[in-house]
């Protein structure tokens, strides 16, 4: 693996199945007495958070305090940050303090990059979401649920329905589903799919109802209003209407095939309620895989003096 | 490490050369024995739990029960104990994938669990797994059974049941292969200078 995880793409089909092994393992932590492994012992990690977010940033703090490391938030909301301190100086304080990883989301697409190559910290930089362009650990935990379910994600079918525009979410599950040999269908109006989507691993439609019954795995997007600032489609009862998962599109689907949602859900908008409320609903199990990811990233990341090398690396521990 | 010959001694058709010490009716006379002095120190199989540490530990500990399922006619519950995360030497090398762990459904509390390893060799292995053992919960006590004692030790750690002493010096490596993981059971002793720099403190 790379020294630090900006994007899907960073991740060769090795160095994906190793995090989700790992994570595999890391799951059943969850069903022992002492939730805890010492693995990151001392090691501090910075949870640098410009943007808003609850489940993401939990997520991460969860993941890091389980394997011992000490944990320093960073929100924007109340700190030097709103007084107008710059990235730059920002970077410079969290190595002052010593952080050996930067968990960093950012409203700037290309912000950790950013952090991660331009020397002012020597910590490993994990990106937690940079504005509409890659959230790398939201991928691999829905990668890892859809793992999960189906077993080995060489042909499977992935709709990934919705907001793909304003989505990072997408672009970055795009990227490593097709590492990891899934095909991808983005559905989506015409104004909501992103310029040069021709250049992406994925094929694309507009009719949802066409897709979904060959699907097994559907994913539904959040409509990002708070991004928009144009009509992207008329009205929000026509959105729904031809791009939202109902209860009569989810009779069409196959018997094993899983609806997700990264979250956080419109009900309503992109999903009903008896849709999300549903057994074939994963969407809750992507909360809690959420963590086992997190955890096997920060820890083959930081557990051993450099990252984990691939495929290899479980070499060489008898004798 | 076992799994990489030195260039000197490798056949071509992948198998190892070096002096076998054990072969397969050796190892299979070393864990029938092992399995009865468990049952004799534990007084039966009651309350047994077997932990065989990956990735040879595992079948070991899984023959061991076989055996003494054999022998009592009961089963005992066998399951794995990865060490990875609990080593002192994690932070010197890259970070290193995880083994499976398995906890028998019962646990381990008020267990006598045995743990099963390959070869003992510092203890440091030994002692990883004691620590990550004590996260998993609280085993009335914990035994030691080991294939091979190839001496060395850094800890001060034994092992209570031993499928056999072998005397070793330090520039030496120790191989075990076992059939299911490895082509054939053998454990085998590669004894050229050259193989000194390639070995681990593990075990």
């Amino acid at each position: 693996m790379k020294r630090h995880l900006l994007s899907a793409a960073d991740l060769t089909r090795d160095d994906a199945e190793l995090v989700l092994r790992t994570a595999e393992e890391m799951r059943a932590l969850a069903d022992r007495p002492i939730k805890k492994l010492p693995a990151l012992r001392g090691r501090t990690v910075v949870n640098l958070f410009f943007e808003d977010s609850t489940r993401t940033r939990i997520s991460f703090e969860a993941a890091a305090k389980r394997l011992s490391a000490d944990v320093i938030n960073f929100a924007a909301k109340g700190s030097s940050l709103s007084k107008g301190e710059s990235l730059k100086d920002t970077a410079l304080t969290l190595e002052a303090m010593g952080a050996d990883a930067v968990v960093v989301r950012h409203g700037a697409s290309g912000a950790p990059h950013r952090l991660a190559h331009s020397g002012w910290v020597r910590s490993s930089v994990v990106n937690a979401g940079d504005g509409t362009h890659e959230h790398p650990t939201q991928a691999l935990l829905d990668a890892f649920t859809m793992w999960r379910h189906l077993g080995s994600l060489d042909g499977r079918r992935v709709a990934i329905v919705g907001d793909v525009l304003h989505s990072r979410v997408a672009r970055s599950n795009a990227l490593l589903l097709r590492t990891l040999g899934a095909e991808v269908t983005l559905v989506a109006p015409p104004t909501l799919l992103p310029v040069g989507i021709d250049s992406w691993p994925v094929e694309t439609s507009y009719d949802l109802d066409a897709v979904i019954p060959k699907s097994d795995v559907v994913m539904m997007l959040r409509v990002q209003a708070e991004r928009m600032q144009g009509g992207f489609f008329p009205t929000a009862r026509e959105y729904s209407r031809r791009y939202g998962l109902d209860g009569r599109r989810m009779a069409t689907l196959q018997d094993h095939t899983i609806v997700m949602h990264p979250g956080p859900m419109v009900r309503g908008m992109e999903i009903t309620a008896d849709v999300a409320d549903s057994a074939r609903s994963v969407i809750v199990e992507q909360v809690t895989n959420g963590v086992a990811v997190r955890m096997a990233v920060l820890y083959l990341l930081l557990g051993g003096n450099e990252p984990a090398g691939s495929a290899d690396s479980t070499e060489g521990v008898a004798e | 490490m076992c799994a990489q010959p030195a260039p000197t001694d490798a056949l071509p058709d992948g198998r190892q050369s070096g002096r076998i010490v054990l072969d397969a009716r050796d190892i299979t006379r070393a864990l029938t024995r092992i399995a009865h002095e468990i049952l004799e120190r534990n007084k039966g199989a009651q309350d047994l739990v077997l932990l065989g540490i990956p990735s040879r530990g595992v079948p070991l500990a899984q023959r061991v029960a076989e055996r003494i399922a054999a022998v009592e006619g009961c089963d005992v519950p066998v399951g794995s104990l990865d060490v990875t995360m609990y080593r002192d030497d994690l932070r010197l090398k890259p970070a290193r994938g995880l083994l499976p762990t398995q906890i028998p459904t019962g646990g381990v509390d008020g267990k006598t669990v045995v743990l099963v390893d390959d070869v003992l060799f510092s203890g440091r292995t030994i002692r990883a797994a004691l620590d990550a053992l004590n996260d998993l919960g609280r085993p009335r006590a914990v035994r030691l059974a080991v294939l091979v004692d190839r001496g060395h030790r850094e800890l001060p750690i034994r092992a209570d049941f031993v499928g056999k002493n072998l005397p070793t010096s330090l520039v030496e490596r120790v191989s075990v292969t076992l059939a299911g993981i490895d082509a054939e059971d053998a454990v085998t002793i590669h004894g050229t200078a050259a193989d000194a720099t390639s070995e681990g403190a593990d075990a």
